[in-house]
């Protein structure tokens, strides 16, 4: 018997063969996308590629359709509004923790919009800039409302449950010794394991950033067991990305949120945006583009206000539609006028 | 056994009319017997472990079937978390398994990845099947690859485009593993030669190559794929994120199977070679005819082994965002709506991963028997 005589041998040659022919279909290479001019690279593609959370609740997430759904999978569509006046010429790429720099300077997605903690030595060592601070967090505490703990100041003594190698841990440290708090770490790497050692009580406290805590907390069985303290032991200003280099792309990306900021502040929502055309304020009016080009001042359309807008809403509909439901509040994400830090620039 | 006794000619005296033997002793009973209740520790031993297994098969099929809730009106899982896990919440199965299998591909079109998917296992059974083992199965193969190719694609014959990035779940899985061992096989058997050449440039290459990829992890080969090699490719030059991770994953397979393909080569007796060597046939007529037929058949257990280790394997694809068929078990259940579910997601994607892989173990015993059918005395 020759089980694997020439037959089988050349069949496994033609078979390599074949898919040898097939392969360069795969290779296609994307449309280039260059530091310079990444405008017209996204206008000659039809498409904005845009970099987001492999999977964060309510900032980017794929709902059971496969379609992405979040704040910032929001802040894509509103960009791809702008550029093209329909949010859905925009790919979404889900990327990692470890790839999104690299996929951001090579060229793989034109902006991210992945809760990325703005840092000094990020945006000057990684080739990338920051353009616009979209949600402001910072690492907080959760604690079982039965404890009676108020403040962060009382957990002395406390064991404290958290994801290890992130700066999360590194604040943690920082805080404690800072406030001469003693507390014992309880270090677990995968985070269903973790929330799992907190609900059980091995540990007091779950420390993460704040949007964390809520969405974690929106999703026990009874959400008002589970206490959010005030304290605030960091700051984690998550902002948007684009490649270093290219103001005018960043300055797309930047007034996009700021007329987010702005619709919300005049009151332009997703539904009013055709009325509030004939409003007489002549800020609206200069948002709206019926006068002051501001729109082809970016490069875009005059009418990029109201496609946007058209499309997500303003920034307070965003909020409202993403995170309210998962329990979390405006703080400081509350515009300028209600006490908040969420500032626009004027638009003139 | 005890049949062997019936009907034979030594039951001729009357008296000795054939008797079955003692039912303590044959069938079920007898083998339970003999196997289970032999002594007075085994007995105890048998209890104790049928107590626990009856424990658990009950335990499971209570929180499985019984108090399971199979489907939940839109999203509502309130009723779910309300079991305080006493029962497990198929529902998320029901409203997610379009995710889980082909993740962000769109709703409307998944049609086609689900056809990928049965091309995939048609071509597994096709090739299975001993009378297609000729020169044809090459093309069968180059054919069905290239379907799948233009079915995931799309772009002609009035396919929508559907980009790479939103291909995903079980489809990924599956051409992973398909294109990575189909071309890792080829280029294993050639490393596997090449270091046992007699030229020492081919031979120092091959070694170089092997020792240089099993030295480093899978996951800092995919690392360097998605992250550092971009970095040297010119500027605006892209390669697909999925093939970067398939050419990573075809090396490191090429390279396990390369030594496993040599531990073949190497076990066959010396005197194989030298009677090709006499009967004046060329190098490759040699090693297609005589020595590879043999080597192979050899080294199928641990062929087989590797095979199912990198089907596997492919998951370790989620770090560098890669939607494969447990990553998108792990991302149906971000939505805050469905967290906490997780235990049925997995117990799903295990069961999907658990055919396959068994499907694989299956089939290699029936081929090693078959193929080794000479040796048995």
């Amino acid at each position: 018997m020759q089980p694997f005589g020439p037959s089988l041998t050349r069949a496994l040659s033609i078979a390599a063969l074949g898919i040898g022919l097939a392969l360069p279909l795969a290779a296609k290479a994307q449309a280039p996308a260059g530091a310079a001019n990444t405008l017209d690279a996204v206008r000659a593609r039809g498409s904005l590629i845009c970099g987001v959370n492999t999977g964060l609740a309510g900032f980017a997430q794929p709902d059971s359709q496969g379609v992405w759904r979040g704040f910032d999978a929001d802040y894509c569509r509103a960009v791809a509004a702008a550029i093209f006046g329909d949010p859905n010429k925009v790919r979404f790429v889900p990327t990692t923790a470890q790839v999104r720099f690299t996929a951001l300077q090579s060229g793989e997605v034109d902006m991210l919009a992945r809760n990325t903690t703005w840092t000094l030595s990020r945006d000057t060592s990684l080739g990338l800039d920051f353009t616009a601070t979209n949600f402001y967090d910072g690492q907080g505490f959760m604690v079982k409302a039965s404890a009676g703990v108020k403040s962060a100041k009382e957990l002395e003594g406390a064991t404290i449950c958290v994801q290890p190698g992130t700066t999360t841990e590194q604040n943690l440290t920082d805080w404690a010794r800072a406030n001469r708090i003693r507390f014992t770490p309880v270090v677990i790497e995968r985070l269903e394991e973790l929330l799992s050692a907190y609900v059980s009580g091995r540990c007091d406290a779950y420390t993460t950033d704040v949007s964390g805590l809520a969405a974690t907390r929106s999703a026990q069985q009874r959400p008002a067991d589970h206490l959010i303290l005030p304290d605030i032991i960091s700051k984690e200003p998550l902002a948007l990305g684009v490649r270093q280099g290219d103001a005018r792309f960043a300055d797309i990306t930047r007034w996009v949120h700021f007329l987010l900021l702005s619709a919300e502040e005049f009151g332009i929502t997703q539904a009013n945006v055709d009325q509030m055309a004939n409003d007489p304020r002549p800020e609206v009016q200069r948002i709206l583009g019926k006068n002051g080009g501001l729109g082809e001042m970016l490069g875009l359309q005059n009418g990029w206000a109201v496609n946007v807008l058209k499309a997500v809403g303003n920034y307070g509909e965003l909020f409202q539609r993403h995170l309210v439901p998962l329990g979390i509040q405006r703080g400081p994400n509350a515009l300028w006028t209600q006490g908040g830090l969420q500032f626009s620039p004027p638009f003139r | 056994m005890s049949d062997l006794t019936l009907n034979t000619p030594a039951a001729a005296s009357p008296e000795a009319v054939s008797r079955s033997a003692p039912l303590s002793q044959v069938g079920l009973l007898g083998w339970a017997r003999a196997n289970l209740f032999s002594g007075w520790l085994n007995t105890a031993v048998t209890l104790v472990l049928a107590y626990l297994l009856i424990r658990w098969i009950v335990g499971f099929a209570e929180w499985g079937i019984v108090n399971a809730i199979w489907s939940v009106p839109d999203n509502q899982t309130q009723a779910c978390r309300d079991l305080k896990g006493t029962g497990a919440c198929w529902a998320v199965i029901a409203e997610k398994h379009r995710f889980i299998l082909f993740g962000t591909y769109p709703f409307e079109e998944h049609w086609r990845p689900a056809l990928c998917v049965l091309l995939f296992i048609g071509l597994y059974v096709v090739s299975a099947m001993r009378r297609f083992w000729r020169p044809v199965l090459g093309l069968i193969w180059a054919v069905v690859l290239t379907l799948i190719g233009v079915l995931m694609w799309g772009g002609v014959a009035g396919l929508s485009y559907v980009p790479q990035e939103r291909w995903g779940g079980l489809v990924i899985t599956l051409i992973l593993a398909t294109f990575g061992l189909a071309f890792a096989f080829p280029l294993a058997i050639l490393v596997a030669l090449g270091r046992r050449s007699k030229l020492p440039a081919i031979k120092a290459l091959c070694v170089l190559y092997v020792e240089l990829i099993r030295g480093v992890p899978l996951i800092s080969l995919l690392f360097m794929a998605s992250v550092m090699f971009p970095l040297f490719l010119p500027e605006g030059m892209n390669i697909d994120k999925l093939l970067r991770a398939q050419i990573a994953i075809i090396l490191f397979a090429g390279a396990y199977l390369a030594e496993v393909v040599r531990g073949g080569l190497q076990a066959l007796p010396k005197g194989q070679y030298e009677a090709a060597d006499a009967l004046g046939l060329s190098y490759w007529q040699k090693t297609g005819f005589i020595i590879l037929p043999q080597a192979l058949r050899m080294v199928i257990p641990p062929l087989v082994n590797t095979f199912i280790g990198f089907f596997k394997d492919t998951s370790l694809v989620l770090i560098i965002g890669i939607f494969d068929l447990l990553t998108a078990g792990k991302t149906a259940i971000i939505e805050p709506a469905w967290q906490g579910f997780g235990i049925e997601v997995y117990i799903t994607v295990g069961a999907i991963y658990f055919v396959f892989c068994f499907a694989m173990s299956k089939y290699s015993q029936n081929l090693e028997a078959e193929l080794n059918r000479h040796r048995r005395r």
